[in-house]
């Protein structure tokens, strides 16, 4: 069994068209691995059962692992989040859709931070997912779940939700790939609202070529979403061998003390593999890059308190018990329904909306929003791509950061411009390193930006450089190919 | 900063209702964030457009065309208190 679950899915895939890998056979080993999920990663796995419909006869491709911010029909689905217990949505998200249509089943569903909101997968209602490199480690977030099944040999790969960072920050901490695509390229029709002008869905995989795969089943406009664009074409699998002709540009301003010892290093390391395999490297100015936190954290709570204004008690979800009027009942069931987090980002964004202030906060982010876009723009001129550690520190003790929302927030420094700017980005392992408080090394991701829609271009420099790093260190116990 | 009243009233505004604890540990935690996010209040940005949409998009239309919705009985399905066709919630006036 061990030797099927070290395939890629591409390479799964390749052998099923081939006629030597059973399907049937494939996906019951990975049924049988996500049994034993130890990092209280999946919410719900096909063997739960209830999976009725959204169930597929012939499987020809990989089983996926989705975040349970995808509504499945007839199977729970809760974004992490007490108020939607129980919940049984009517309908399967476009993403979801695709996969089935592509040949791929649903796993299972993974645990994530309530409503995507959060660094760390603390803010689960249903507990934090632990990093498969060590247990006593927060793989990231808000897409934690999805990260740790992959890196932790659960599911071959995953599909996960970015609205600052959330797939690509949990994918550096886990030691695997991540991709945020351009705004737009992908529906997000039942895919769950956390901040509208944000949100992405995306792939967490073992290696770019997986990612590419991922990418072309479900990319593509959406009648039923109407931000949705898709891709100028298909992406095609990445064979690009070196980096010759292409300019890395590396944020002068970014180049800030927060960032780990051991992260800088490896960064560093992998400038100098972008060399040795052809490519340039050049220092960029990004001059608002520095404001785009505070840009965000105006921008997205704003958002995320307009669409959580759904969760009423009426439609769907739980009904707080209460004896007074409609309105007393609608702030029970929501005091009783999110937690901690959720309830500061609503109303941080209610604050920031709220009469005489719209201006000052949500008018002002969304003009620095507009500044970090043109530096961007700017500095595409000269260069390729974009490149960054994915995140300052490598994966952090559970409750480190939970007292300090600040802090935690800081954590989204490198991913929250790209976020912003509505481009592609990527996180590949580059290396490990030792936390600044010592302990056994953690892997590491670097972060590659690119223009809107460049997404091809992007992968075939993702992969050179994922062939130059040759990463392929995996948590203790887990199938390696 | 930002005091009690403030927390009370923008909770108001969310319908979100908070215990004792939550209004002042809020109080504390949302005037901590608002300090960082407020170094953008100083950059002047009067000449710039704001970002309403990051790719260009022209207006999505579509073809105004009646199609298959949920059934009235699949769409209460998941309702707290469903009745006949409708969603039932307490009433708008509390009784006393």
């Amino acid at each position: 069994m061990a030797e099927l679950l070290a395939l890629t899915a591409l390479e799964a895939h390749q052998a099923m068209v081939a006629g030597e890998l059973d399907p049937g056979e494939y996906a019951d080993a990975w049924r049988q691995a996500a049994a034993g999920d130890q990092l209280n990663a999946y919410l719900w796995r096909e063997g739960d059962g209830d999976g009725g419909a959204i169930a597929i006869e012939r499987p020809s491709i990989a089983p996926v692992a989705v975040k349970d911010i995808f509504c499945t029909e007839g199977v729970p689905t809760t974004a992490g989040s007490r108020i939607l217990e129980g919940y049984r949505p009517p309908y399967t998200s476009t993403a979801v859709r695709r996969l089935l249509e592509a040949g791929a089943p649903v796993l299972g569903k993974t645990n994530m931070d309530e409503f995507a909101m959060g660094s760390s997968n603390e803010n689960s209602a249903y507990g934090p997912v632990l990093n498969p490199w060590d247990h006593g480690r927060v793989p990231g977030g808000s897409s934690g779940g999805s990260a740790a099944v992959v890196a932790g040999g659960l599911a071959p790969w995953a599909i996960g939700t970015d609205t600052g960072g959330s797939i690509r920050q949990p994918a550096a901490l886990c030691g695997i790939v991540g991709l945020k695509p351009t705004y737009g390229a992908i529906s997000r029709y039942g895919m769950i609202a956390f901040a509208s002008s944000l949100d992405q869905c995306g792939p967490l995989t073992r290696d770019v070529s997986d990612a590419a795969l991922m990418l072309a089943m479900l990319q593509g406009g959406d009648p039923c979403d109407s931000t949705s664009v898709g891709l100028p074409a298909t992406p095609a699998l990445p064979d690009r061998e070196d980096l010759s002709g292409l300019r890395f540009g590396v944020p002068g301003e970014l180049a800030s003390d927060a960032i780990e010892p051991g992260v800088r290093e490896v960064f560093e390391t992998t400038l100098a593999k972008i060399e040795q395999l052809g490519g340039e490297v050049a220092e960029i100015a990004l001059p608002h890059a520095e404001h785009g936190i505070s840009a965000y954290y105006v921008i997205a709570p704003a958002e995320a308190s307009s669409n959580l204004a759904r969760y009423d008690g009426v439609r769907y979800g739980m009904r707080a018990e209460s004896s007074g009027d409609v309105i007393e009942m609608y702030e029970q069931t929501r005091a009783q329904g999110f937690g901690a987090e959720v309830k500061r980002r609503i109303m941080l964004g209610t604050y920031a909306l709220s009469s005489g202030y719209y201006d000052a906060y949500y008018g002002q982010a969304q003009k620095v929003r507009t500044k970090i876009a043109t530096d961007f723009a700017t500095a595409f001129a000269d260069v390729d791509f974009v490149v960054t550690p994915t995140s300052p520190s490598v994966a952090f003790k559970l409750g480190e950061k939970t007292d300090d929302p600040l802090a935690m927030y800081l954590n989204d420094f490198f991913t929250v411009p790209m976020s912003l700017a509505g481009i592609p980005a990527i996180s590949i392992p580059a290396g490990l390193a030792e936390p600044a408080g010592g302990g056994p090394q953690l892997p590491v991701g670097f972060q590659i930006a690119a223009p809107a829609f460049a997404e091809q271009k992007l992968l075939g420099a993702a992969y050179a450089l994922e062939q130059g790093i040759g990463f392929d260190a995996r948590p203790e116990g887990v199938p390696n190919g | 900063m930002i005091e009690r009243e403030q927390v009370l009233h923008v909770a108001k505004l969310a319908r979100l209702g908070l215990s004792e604890e939550e209004v002042s540990t809020m109080a504390g935690e949302l005037s901590g964030i608002l300090e960082h996010v407020d170094r953008i209040a100083a950059l002047d940005l009067d000449e710039v457009e704001p970002t309403t949409h990051v790719v260009e998009l022209e207006n999505v239309l579509r073809a105004d065309v009646p199609h298959q919705s949920l059934a009235p009985e699949v769409a209460l399905a998941q309702a707290p208190d469903p009745v006949d066709d409708a969603f039932r919630v307490p009433s708008p006036q509390a009784e006393e």
